[in-house]
């Protein structure tokens, strides 16, 4: 062989082989499967729009994390499972460090996948309660807590209302829920709940696509004219059952919804008549904090996000957005730190995820001071059931109404180990090979 | 023993009870109904003069109103964004004209309706990529409706009524009457009639088909903005609002396809039925059933009359 | 030139009758099995096996069962999505009852469940026609959406209320759940498409194929020929629900992995029969094509401006391809009423002449 076909030879291997390693080793890539059309995109725009300006915020302020750019690619999903395995296998051959797929049932796809693809799966507070469980989801977080939690905080603040779990005997309650997985995820608690504390439950499912007329639940719920009532929605479910609650006269001060239905979208719909509803929050709203400044000044005002204005930015599923991104962020981080290298890939980012820490000076560090809870997660616990707390729509925007509050964890943990244990005898997953470190 | 009673007695007593629960119950069942018979109009302008089932009738629910917020948020005042969307609806309805219902003239019912599945595709993402996917509120102060409820005491027990769909019904009432009157009355409504009996009889004696379908497509379009008003002003405008044409599916099938009364009784008959049946049986078998329990009304109706109440009678011949 | 049926006699009344009489066809197809059976598992990474390929083959399998309905029994159903979830609740319900049964023959078997469901919903075909009929279909469509939902039993009471796939292994080969490679789920996919396929081709070219389409064409006249309405309608409809149903099980234990009730919405019935329409009614060969064009053709208008090296925000792509693929829809049928396997006969018929038209 001469030296001219060597070279030729050469040539075509540089040209035909994809540069794949040379060029994955330089980028943290992270692939955002997001939803900004069809049915849910009212909630699913801000997400995407706060997780995706949080990380074009780090790759402008400080060039990527640990040195290293973040590449960001959104991947359309339409909140639907088809396109969400389309997304899925699209990006996984660009070795994804993980995935957030932003909706239950492509989570739970995902769910026996990450284990054999080897890539972590991060569904912030939302997917399926029992991943929770470390030892039997391995490559599952769904940190900083869980639909379990988020019920049984409802039910403490409820109670607190009343002045104690003891009152809530003989109390109505209904429980207004989407009718797929997601919405039905705290009913098995709820009934534990219910025996336990001897109130009254009624349960209104409400169907995907009777989202937007939902007069026959509320007439129902005239009918059995509930005490309280607690909202699992998603998408335009939010705003019209805001809306039929404050044509009835429900007192919105006895409507209390989960973190995802706490959309500024979802309020303003009904105007005044929302003024008083609670949701749980895992994340602080307002544009106040330092680093909600510096995405307005490097994203926002250079064009390079796709808000529609900029008063969006610091809205609360925009904020749960970029919370969302800085667990990713942190987690880099610490698999950076773990491992020494800078360019880590999916198994570190996964060791990194299991160490991921978020103390009160490190949150005061990256200049989001009080706007979450600190948080941990550990080898056994992928969630730790980590504090909430209570806010209310004044009319213009969401208000404080306690603090942050832990949610009743030794109610949930056993229920939780329960339920993994169920999965895994009914599924038989592969079991857990990675060691805890 | 208890389940009997529970289907056929207990239900009964629970009326006797609350009779006020259940003429609010009714009432809300009437208003759904009439906004059913709406959206079931528009299907059966557009089966009559031309013979297609018009899928696309959902996403132009959703378009019309979007257009509407969207001229609205771009700065035109409530009511010349009002005629800005019966503009865009009029374009559109020449445009299908055009485009669609030209070449596609004497082809199979189900090559048309597959058009319309097409059609709404190229709205779904027109919509979006014009409006944006996020929902927008219904600028119903702005276009003067009332909104609050009227309390009323029947026998010291109140009976909570919403302004909002009291204008509904009312509007609704109205505009079927309008145009049943229009086709009635006038000149075109006869031209039209004449085209739904036989296209080309209509043909030979010089009616324009094709003004006769723009003037179609136009009035569905028009019945579709009244419908995404009325509707997105119980909750948002957004593309799940696409759905809800499926609801007038049962209604149309119950009322005939080709009949205007029949889709206002069917309507209101659907409408009165699910809620009915969703408040007083739907607990015992789980609970939202009205997601098919209109289906099932139609179905019993149809096995007593293939042809639905109002439709025409079938005639086979071999 | 190339494609010529000069020359080639037939001696027998069965080779006269064969599915494919001209050599050049056998050639064709075998290529064609080829193709699929070797070269794509070979070379196919995991976005062509499970983004392309299986779902082509379950929408073809349903579209094909469909067909048989709509196409050839002339029967207008709206209730696929709900006859596929049937299939898919009873393979779900059958693996986790009797574990150890071979998944494959559990796949196969879940069809019979949705038989049945079909035939319940077909009664009312013996006396509703045309768009009527679909209101019946949609009934079960909207009720068996509603049962998936809320009979816990139907999905053992999982908290998720989904159904997930468990793992299970034939021959020692992992064929659902996790552990399995794509390349192992598309072969056991394929297998079945291609054998149900030739039993379809087989049935209607036989004698309820062509009851079928007596009863297609014109039902009365049928009947008065002695066609049992009963019999023939029932059968279309419980044929036809039996592939959708093995079609749906496939979707959730090859494809999915794990579903959701809202995977078997209104819209994978419409999704089906667009690709029946669009591949042509009556035509085994176009529910491939109208699979293909359904299915794939949107996936190629995604990636589109990223090979083209085109900066588009993800959801303006999906918009955009939403625009382009309405807008060819309607273009489709102007240019081409029949389908894509009209256009497919065209294309031999020009072939035979070529190059020499005159």
């Amino acid at each position: 062989m001469n030296k001219q076909s060597l070279s030729l030879a050469a040539f075509i291997a540089a040209v035909a082989l994809p540069p794949a390693d040379h060029a994955m080793a330089e980028s943290l890539y992270v692939p955002l499967l997001t939803y900004r059309t069809g049915p849910f995109a009212g909630s699913g725009i801000p997400v995407a729009n706060g997780m995706h300006d949080y990380l074009t915020m780090l790759n402008e302020r400080d060039g990527g994390i640990g040195g290293v750019k973040v590449e960001i690619e959104e991947c359309e999903t339409g909140y639907t499972a088809e396109k969400g395995v389309e997304c899925y296998e699209k990006t996984k051959a660009k070795k994804p460090l993980v995935y957030n797929p932003y909706s239950t049932a492509i989570t739970l796809q995902l769910i026996p996948k990450a284990p054999v693809d080897k890539v972590p799966l991060l569904s912030m507070a939302y997917g399926l309660s029992a991943s929770a469980v470390g030892k039997d989801f391995a490559w599952v977080f769904n940190p900083p807590t869980t639909y379990w939690d988020g019920t049984s905080a409802i039910i403490k603040h409820i109670a607190g209302q009343e002045g104690g779990l003891d009152k809530l005997k003989g109390k109505k309650i209904g429980f207004i829920h989407l009718d797929a997985g997601y919405g039905k995820e705290p009913i098995p608690l709820l009934e534990q709940f219910k025996s336990k504390y001897g109130f009254e439950l009624f349960l209104y499912p409400v169907p995907p696509k009777e989202m937007q007329n939902q007069s026959s639940i509320w007439l129902n719920v005239q009918r059995d004219n509930p005490d309280y009532m607690i909202m699992w929605g998603w998408g335009a479910m939010n705003p019209t059952a805001i809306k039929e609650a404050a044509n009835i006269g429900f007192p919105m001060s006895k409507f209390y919804g989960v973190w995802w239905s706490a959309g500024e979208d979802d309020t303003r719909p009904a105007g005044e008549g929302a003024i008083g509803y609670r949701t749980l929050n895992l994340n602080g709203t307002g544009a106040d904090y330092p680093v909600i400044k510096d995405i307005q000044r490097l994203v926002v005002d250079t064009g390079k996000s796709q808000v529609t204005s900029k008063d969006r930015v610091g809205e609360n599923l925009y904020n749960r957005g970029v919370m969302n991104s800085v667990l990713v962020a942190e987690a880099i981080r610490t698999a950076q730190k773990l491992t020494g290298k800078s360019a880590i890939d999916a198994t570190d980012m996964r060791r990194g995820l299991e160490h991921l820490e978020i103390t009160a000076d490190r949150l005061k560090e990256i200049g989001l001071e009080g706007f979450m809870a600190p948080m941990k997660v550990t080898c056994e616990d992928h969630n730790g059931h980590h504090s909430v707390y209570v806010q209310e729509w004044d009319g213009k925007q969401w208000k404080p109404i306690s603090d942050w509050f832990e949610p009743m964890k030794d109610v949930v943990r056993p229920m939780l180990e329960q339920a993994a244990a169920e999965y895994v005898a009914k599924n038989k997953p592969p079991g857990r090979t990675e060691s805890c470190d | 023993m208890d389940a009997l009673a529970d289907i056929f007695i207990d239900p009964f007593v629970q009326m006797a009870a609350n009779p006020v629960f259940l003429v609010k119950v009714i009432w809300e069942g009437l208003v759904a109904g009439m906004l059913y018979a709406l959206i079931a109009l528009g299907f059966v302008l557009i089966y009559k003069a031309s013979g297609v089932f018009n899928f696309a009738q959902g996403i132009m629910v959703v378009f019309s109103a979007l257009t509407l917020v969207g001229l609205h948020e771009r700065g035109l005042p409530a009511y010349a964004a009002l005629i800005g969307a019966l503009l865009v609806m009029l374009l559109l309805a020449i445009a299908v004209e055009r485009l669609i219902l030209r070449p596609l003239v004497n082809q199979p019912d189900i090559t048309l309706l597959m058009a319309t599945i097409g059609l709404t595709s190229l709205l779904i993402g027109l919509g979006e990529i014009v409006f944006g996917g996020e929902p927008k509120t219904m600028i119903t102060r702005e276009l003067g409706l009332p909104s609050g409820s009227i309390r009323l005491m029947i026998a010291d027990r109140p009976l909570v009524l919403q302004k909002l769909d009291i204008a509904a019904g009312a509007t609704a009432l109205l505009l079927i009457t309008a145009l049943a009157v229009f086709f009635q009355r006038t000149r075109i409504g006869r031209a039209l009639r004449a085209v739904a009996d036989d296209h080309q009889a209509a043909l030979s004696v010089g009616i324009s088909l094709n003004q006769i379908w723009i003037i179609v497509w136009f009035t569905a379009g028009l019945v579709a903005l009244v419908t995404g008003i009325m509707w997105s002003a119980k909750s948002d405008v957004s593309f799940a609002l696409e759905i809800i044409a499926l609801r007038a599916l049962p209604v149309l099938i119950l009322g005939g396809l080709t009949s205007i009364p029949g889709a206002i009784v069917g309507g209101l008959i659907i409408g009165v039925g699910e809620k009915l049946g969703e408040i007083y049986w739907g607990r015992l078998v789980g609970g939202a059933i009205d997601s098919w329990l209109a289906y099932f009304i139609a179905l019993i109706f149809l096995l007593l009359r293939p042809q639905g109440l109002f439709g025409e009678k079938i005639i086979e011949r071999v | 030139m190339l494609y010529r049926e000069a020359g080639q006699f037939k001696t027998s009344y069965a080779a006269d009758q064969s599915v494919f009489p001209l050599v050049e066809d056998r050639i064709g197809m075998a290529a064609t099995l080829l193709v699929a059976a070797a070269v794509i598992p070979a070379i196919g990474g995991d976005f062509l096996l499970n983004g392309v390929m299986i779902p082509f083959l379950i929408f073809a399998l349903a579209t094909v069962g469909l067909n048989l309905l709509v196409g050839y029994a002339g029967q207008l159903s709206l209730g696929t999505g709900a006859f596929m979830g049937v299939g898919a609740y009873a393979c779900y319900k059958l693996t986790t009852h009797f574990p150890d049964v071979n998944i494959v023959l559990l796949i196969v078997c879940s069809g019979f469940f949705s038989a049945a469901a079909g035939i319940a919903f077909g009664l009312p075909s013996l006396r509703i026609k045309g768009f009527y009929l679909v209101v019946a279909t949609l009934a079960a469509q909207f009720f068996f959406e509603w049962a998936f939902i809320r009979v816990g039993w139907l999905y053992n009471d999982n908290p998720s209320g989904a159904i997930e796939v468990p793992s299970r292994e034939m021959l020692g080969i992992a064929i659902t759940g996790a552990a399995a490679t794509s390349t192992t789920r598309y072969c056991v996919v394929l297998a079945i498409v291609i054998l149900m396929t030739w039993l379809a081709s087989n049935l209607v070219r036989g004698r309820y194929g062509r009851a079928w389409m007596m009863v297609r064409d014109m039902d009365i006249a049928a009947e008065l020929m002695g066609v049992p309405m009963l019999r023939t309608k029932l059968l279309a409809f419980a044929v036809s629900s039996f592939y959708c149903g093995v079609a749906g099980a496939m979707m959730v234990f090859l494809w999915y992995g794990s579903a959701e009730p809202s995977a078997f919405s209104i819209r994978v019935s419409f999704q089906v029969l667009f690709m029946v329409i669009i591949g042509g009614m009556g035509s085994l060969l176009g529910s491939f094509f109208g699979a293909a064009f359904i299915w794939a053709f949107p996936i190629l208008l995604r990636l589109m401006p990223e090979l083209l090296g085109l900066k588009i925000e993800s959801q303006a792509v999906d918009q955009l391809a939403q625009i382009v693929f309405g807008a060819l829809i309607v273009l489709f049928l102007i240019v081409e009423p029949h389908g894509l396997a009209r256009l497919w006969i065209l294309a031999k018929q020009k072939l035979r002449v070529w190059p020499f038209p005159y």
